[in-house]
């Protein structure tokens, strides 16, 4: 199996998201919302940090 | 001296055990549970919903991790970032067993989506704690329910 990184970036996101949202809230709201906050800045960080290394490059 | 937020936490706690007591999972056996087979902590405690949305998240997580050729480390090799890799394998209970059993992840890493598959089980095993150790706390009294 061969997946693009872009695509490992989201899988690797989205599972760990749920995980962390289940675990660290208690209440349904607030891990749905924790879920998609942790989603949003693994993908987010995961963006920033591909540009700021491709900014050092050139 | 006991204060208010005392008293009420001490309340809480009591509510928590015998909500877990109602569910028939002491914290140890729920803790062991979970570690064992992925969601099978919370499912003891009657959370379905969060034991199955567990269980496909990190048995997910494993099977992307083997199936892009990722490492599954073994014990003893002497390197330390080895052993590290092999106590987060561990994590995954039951599933770090069936591949050591079926001889998954015993090539070498090669190119680099391989080596995002080791992560992927090293991950697994490791969010795997985060969620047994959740059940013990569900089941303990710990985290309110």
């Amino acid at each position: 199996m061969t997946i693009s990184h872009f695509s490992a970036v989201l899988l690797f996101s989205l599972f760990t998201s749920i995980v962390f949202g289940i675990t660290q809230r208690a209440e349904p709201k607030k891990m749905v919302r924790f879920g998609a906050l942790c989603f949003a800045l693994f993908v987010g960080g995961t963006i920033a940090a591909s540009w700021a290394m491709w900014l050092i490059k050139h | 001296m006991t204060t208010k937020v005392q008293v009420s936490a001490a309340v809480d706690g009591k509510t928590g055990s015998r909500d877990a007591a109602a569910s028939g999972a002491s914290p140890v056996v729920a803790l062991v549970a979970g570690w064992l087979v992925p969601g099978a902590g919370h499912l003891l405690l009657g959370k379905w919903v969060r034991a199955a949305l567990l269980l496909v998240s990190i048995v997910g997580m494993f099977a992307i991790g083997v199936a892009l050729q990722g490492k599954v480390y073994t014990p003893n090799t002497g390197e330390p970032l080895d052993m590290l890799g092999f106590a987060g394998d561990l994590g995954s209970g039951v599933l770090y067993g069936l591949a050591r059993l079926l001889g998954w992840g015993q090539a070498p890493v090669l190119v680099a989506v391989a080596d995002y598959g080791t992560k992927f089980i090293v991950v697994a095993g490791l969010l795997n704690i985060v969620a047994a150790v959740d059940a013990h706390s569900l089941a303990s009294g710990r985290k309110r329910p």
